[in-house]
């Protein structure tokens, strides 16, 4: 282990704003595919499903 | 089902055969990358050591080398699957083209980022205009100019047609990006990875940065398929199987 | 068949089109992009004497010296060919050292000196622990090499420091 407490770890020898600024983007850029996507997905299988509601005329 | 049968094939052609294979697909590919991406973490943020010059800025390759290359090979598996869309009007492979090319957009712009930040602490500079930067950020726009050319055109087929040829006419940038820092003076150091040469990096470096590329790939598999099922359904939806797959017939 | 036609026209026209564009960009990539002159092209008068370039080359071991202000630094930019003095007045980046790459923005002077208005650290692409990059030094200079053991990979090509 290299870091002797956590403060160290965020510090990252002087360096954290940069390792953190791409680890955090990072993430939260996949975190926003992923919960873009099931959005995406959920709203075309509420539409199929009204769609068939209104052919079926009810 | 025999991997050699005509009927394990074609169920990775036709759209309402593959919808359910992909969804079974999933779970795999996207458990395999958590776990490697947890271990590739562990030991890239915790238990690998600092680099001689770079300090622990060092520590950013452990997600912008993946990313570059996955924002590389991504475009090249993309422009396959548009071709055969183009040459063979095979509809699925039209669909996985487009299910590509966000994710690969995404890890284009991931590569450029991490890059910027790690070029500022250690070259002196966030961007600087060279060929590998500036190829790289060629690579961004092909992927926003192909999905902007499909979001374009109405037509479906047609926007397949012309996105395809975007597609394929843009692969030349990639062996351009790849081999930029052997072909020209760049800011950006050379490959640490070579076919030819020794490694140029300590084994426990390189065996995480290797972890979190595969990690990588693993995730855009995941999320490819994932975005596939999603076209399937709005390319598809008024086709009576996707109706009773929702359950919106009686 | 007529509707064919028109479409294989649109597509060839379309591919025509992107691939002069995929051409102008290489050419510009040919004609700019390469993104610094070595000392050797100063010398033999390849970089554009009168407007401002870049030089890129390793920081000659022993040359780097700092005036009192704390700012201006002299050192010499060689590609272990050529040799170019440097001036710069500014905040060197963290990995500027001697034995390393660089990559300075400026002017030459009529007297040979490059006065550099921006300087860049280039960094090689070895990665390696603290102790494993010292205990290489230290094994080379058991074996009386005169080169530091950063500078080993330099020697593959000035083009590629």
């Amino acid at each position: 282990m290299n870091w002797n407490s956590f403060g160290e770890f965020l510090h990252m020898s002087g360096y954290g704003p940069y390792v953190w600024g791409s680890y955090g983007v990072f993430a939260l850029f996949i975190v926003v595919e992923w919960v873009q996507l099931s959005r995406r997905r959920k709203d075309i299988i509420a539409r199929i499903k009204r769609m068939a509601r209104m052919e079926r005329g009810d | 089902m025999s991997i050699l049968s005509k009927e394990f094939w074609l169920q990775f052609s036709s759209p309402k055969t593959f919808y359910p294979v992909a969804g079974r697909m999933i779970p795999w590919f996207a458990g395999g990358a958590i776990l490697l991406t947890l271990v590739g973490l562990y030991i890239g943020l915790l238990a690998a050591p600092t680099d001689f010059q770079q300090g622990d800025a060092y520590r950013i390759i452990y997600i912008h080398v993946p990313a570059a290359w996955m924002s590389m090979f991504i475009y090249i598996v993309m422009s396959v699957y548009a071709g055969m869309g183009l040459v063979l009007n095979a509809r699925l492979s039209n669909m996985m083209a487009t299910a590509l090319a966000p994710t690969g957009a995404m890890f284009a712009f991931l590569a450029l980022w991490t890059g910027a930040l790690w070029g500022r602490p250690t070259w002196g500079a966030y961007w600087v205009w060279d060929a590998r930067l500036t190829s790289q950020l060629i690579l961004l726009f092909l992927y926003l100019g192909y999905i902007a050319l499909q979001a374009a055109i109405d037509d479906p087929r047609r926007a397949y047609r012309a996105s395809a040829v975007l597609a394929l006419v843009g692969v030349i940038n990639v062996p351009i990006i790849y081999f930029s820092v052997q072909w020209w003076n760049t800011l950006h150091q050379g490959s640490s990875i070579n076919i030819s040469q020794a490694p140029k990096m300590a084994s426990i470096m390189l065996t995480t940065m290797l972890i979190m590329s595969l990690a990588a790939w693993l995730y855009a598999i995941a999320i490819a398929l994932f975005r596939v099922r999603v076209i399937i359904l709005e390319r598809e939806r008024h086709s009576d199987w996707v109706r009773d797959l929702v359950g919106a017939r009686p | 068949m007529k509707t064919r036609h028109k479409r294989l026209a649109f597509v060839v026209a379309g591919l025509g089109a992107l691939s002069l564009i995929a051409y102008l960009i290489f050419n510009a990539f040919q004609g700019n992009l390469l993104y610094f002159f070595s000392p050797s092209d100063v010398v033999a008068k390849k970089a554009p004497i009168e407007k401002s370039f870049r030089l890129g080359g390793l920081v000659e071991v022993g040359s780097l010296k700092r005036e009192d202000d704390g700012l201006t630094a002299h050192f010499t930019v060689t590609d272990n060919v050529q040799r170019i003095n440097v001036t710069y007045k500014g905040i060197l980046p963290d990995l500027f050292k001697e034995g390393k790459g660089v990559v300075a923005q400026g002017k030459l002077e009529h007297d040979g000196m490059f006065r550099a208005s921006e300087v860049l650290a280039k960094h090689d692409e070895n990665y390696m622990p603290p102790e494993v990059a010292a205990s290489l030094k230290s094994a080379q200079n058991g074996a009386k090499s005169p080169a530091p053991a950063a500078n080993t990979v330099n020697t593959e090509g000035g083009r590629k420091l």
